[in-house]
């Protein structure tokens, strides 16, 4: 049994004039629990849109979304909000670091709204992505690259099933893409979490062998592109 | 943890705007408690004051003043009972009263009374169980035979003027020290000090009555005159109500040259109610802050509300439910308030400590700062109560927070 099954997940916005717009019509939609999979993701192709019904931070229109065996797209909000707390890691192309939080304190939140959290894990994390000596600094004290790996640790502080990450490396420059991208492969393999990453960079999806076109997945982007 | 530390961090983060409401509050919660325990413990000060008599016949006039010649040693002295009208009292009423004791005033010492009693007024309960102990030295000598030029002074006398046992002073004219005039030549000696009593007593130097009578320069043809006379009425319920009936029917309505004050206290609650209305301005400008304080507290948390839409929306992106934000605004404004209440409690301090140095020095009358009373439960309970209740429009923002909309950077 999958880790993640999505059905005819469809998710329409309402344009200012009123006009309802399909943004996301998926079919179908797997990932086994452990499997890394790259989805390319254009400008306009629902990338964050399909990311955030999964997160549960959308609620779909249609469809079920399963997770660990509960249908998220069913859920309420605060079953979501539990969900997502529960299995799920979100890593964002602007990392979404809390600002006026230290590192370890930024981890700390990752891990505090399931269980408890717990600081000799949340130190362990951040020694594990390379920033033993920068746990009471705050973001804007850090290379953009060092905020990238707070990001990573904040994903995963909480041993989720599942890590999305949207445009990881978006603002990395290439050598920092490269040791992000894999840091967050290595981190997920060894606590043994999936992973499911939107990119348009040729040359991260190139290091994913499991690869998929997210327009060709979106029924609903096949018809803007028409 | 979580919601504390999310508090911590950001009222950390709005420091200045934390401070400022925080000390606003505090100056109204410090304001409302004081007016209210200053309020209490005067108007219970004032009414104990009655040095254990009940009731005083003086000179006519007004008993408010009679009470606070007599009693608090303040005001000017409303005149003199003749020597015979306080001997008639003494024995044609002796059926009525336990003691009276005479007390002749006139004289002072650098600002401080001179009065002259008898050995009968230390023997007085001046509050429930409580008489005047000497802290150093002996009373002053005074028999039917003998009498000396003798003092025994108060605690804050002798701490004033730095007075101490066999030390010598001579009494001034008047009830008021004027610099540059002249003592009269009896000299008198301190024999003794007596123990801080938290009454008028303290400011007071005690001398034998007669001592007071025949001060040189004092008219001779008043030397059996006294001031007031301290009435302890008697014991038994009955003729102590038919004796207080009596007196104040012979002296206020058969004589047209004394006053009889019924009861001391009556005349001390009469002498706060007409003050009643200034204790209400104050009660009402501490409401007014207080409610202003609340109100800073409101708009201080909801004018960070936009800036902090996006750290909300990390949060439910974290997995932190609406109610879980929705609580961490509530229980901000409610920590802001206690914060104030902490301040309040400073203010409070500041205000009864300054409060009580004044009354004790210029009237005598100790307050008790540290003396609990519900108010300083009512009051925070109440101000964090209330900075929790304005939390909730802020917090209803934050609980509509969308998530999605607002993870994304707003450039």
């Amino acid at each position: 049994m999958p880790l993640l099954k999505i059905q005819q997940l469809i998710k329409r916005y309402t344009a200012p004039g009123g006009e309802a717009h399909t943004v996301l019509d998926v079919p179908e939609f797997t990932l086994d629990a452990g499997q890394q999979v790259a989805l390319r993701g254009s400008s306009g192709t629902g990338k964050t849109t399909f990311l955030n019904c999964i997160a549960g931070i959308l609620r779909a229109d249609q469809g079920d979304i399963e997770l660990a065996g509960q249908n998220i797209a069913v859920a309420s909000e605060g079953q979501r909000d539990q969900l997502r707390a529960q299995h799920i890691g979100y890593i964002f192309q602007t990392f979404n670091l809390l600002q006026g939080y230290t590192c370890l304190e930024n981890v700390l939140l990752g891990m505090s709204f399931y269980g408890q959290a717990n600081i000799q894990a949340a130190a362990a994390i951040l020694k594990r992505v390379g920033l033993s000596d920068r746990m009471d600094y705050r973001p804007s004290e850090l290379s953009v690259g060092q905020q990238q790996r707070v990001a990573v640790a904040r994903a995963l502080a909480n041993r989720p099933q599942l890590v999305l990450a949207d445009e990881p490396t978006g603002n990395l420059d290439p050598q920092n893409s490269w040791e992000a991208l894999q840091l967050i492969r290595e981190v997920c393999k060894e606590n043994q979490a999936a992973l499911l990453l939107v990119s348009h960079d040729q040359a991260v999806l190139d290091q994913f062998e499991d690869s998929l076109d997210l327009a060709e997945l979106n029924q609903a982007a096949r018809e803007v592109a028409k | 943890m979580t919601i504390w530390m999310i508090i911590r961090n950001s009222l950390r983060h709005h420091a200045l705007s934390t401070g400022v409401t925080a000390v606003s509050i505090g100056l109204g919660c410090g304001l409302l408690m004081s007016v209210w325990v200053v309020n209490f413990q005067t108007q219970r000060a004032f009414k104990n004051v009655t040095g254990g008599f009940d009731s005083i016949l003086g000179p006519r006039g007004s008993q408010l003043q009679l009470v606070l010649n007599s009693l608090f040693h303040m005001d000017s002295s409303p005149g003199l009972v003749k020597a015979f009208d306080y001997r008639l009292f003494r024995e044609k009423y002796k059926r009525f009263y336990n003691r009276a004791v005479p007390i002749a005033v006139g004289d002072n010492l650098k600002g401080y009374r001179i009065v002259g009693t008898t050995l009968e007024l230390f023997e007085v309960e001046h509050s429930p169980g409580q008489k005047y102990e000497l802290a150093a030295g002996e009373k002053f000598i005074q028999n039917e035979t003998q009498w000396n030029k003798e003092a025994v002074i108060g605690h804050t006398v002798a701490v004033q003027l730095g007075l101490g046992i066999n030390d010598t002073f001579q009494p001034y004219h008047g009830l008021n020290f004027t610099e540059g005039q002249i003592p009269h030549k009896d000299i008198y000696s301190v024999t003794g000090i007596l123990k801080p009593s938290g009454t008028p007593a303290d400011r007071v130097i005690w001398i034998p009555i007669e001592g007071l009578q025949q001060m040189d320069g004092h008219d001779p043809r008043f030397a059996g005159d006294v001031s007031a006379v301290l009435i302890q009425m008697s014991d038994n319920t009955t003729a102590r109500a038919f004796g207080m009936n009596s007196l104040d029917s012979i002296y206020n309505k058969g004589t047209d040259h004394l006053t009889f004050v019924k009861s001391n206290e009556d005349v001390v609650a009469r002498l706060f109610a007409q003050f009643a209305w200034a204790e209400s301005v104050l009660r009402w400008v501490a409401y007014l802050v207080a409610v202003v304080a609340a109100a800073g507290v409101l708009a201080s948390i909801y004018n960070t509300m936009n800036e902090r839409r996006r750290e909300f929306a990390i949060l439910r992106a974290l997995g932190a439910r609406r109610s879980t934000i929705f609580s961490v605004i509530v229980l901000e404004s409610a920590t802001i308030a206690a914060l104030g209440v902490l301040i309040g409690f400073g203010v409070y301090a500041i205000i009864l400590l300054a409060a009580e140095g004044t009354l004790r020095n210029e009237i005598g009358v100790s307050l008790h700062p540290m003396e609990p009373h519900k108010v300083m439960l009512i009051v925070p309970v109440v101000m964090v109560a209330f900075g929790a209740l304005v939390g909730i429009i802020p917090a209803a923002k934050a609980y509509g927070t969308d998530v999605a909309k607002n993870l994304t950077p707003q450039i």
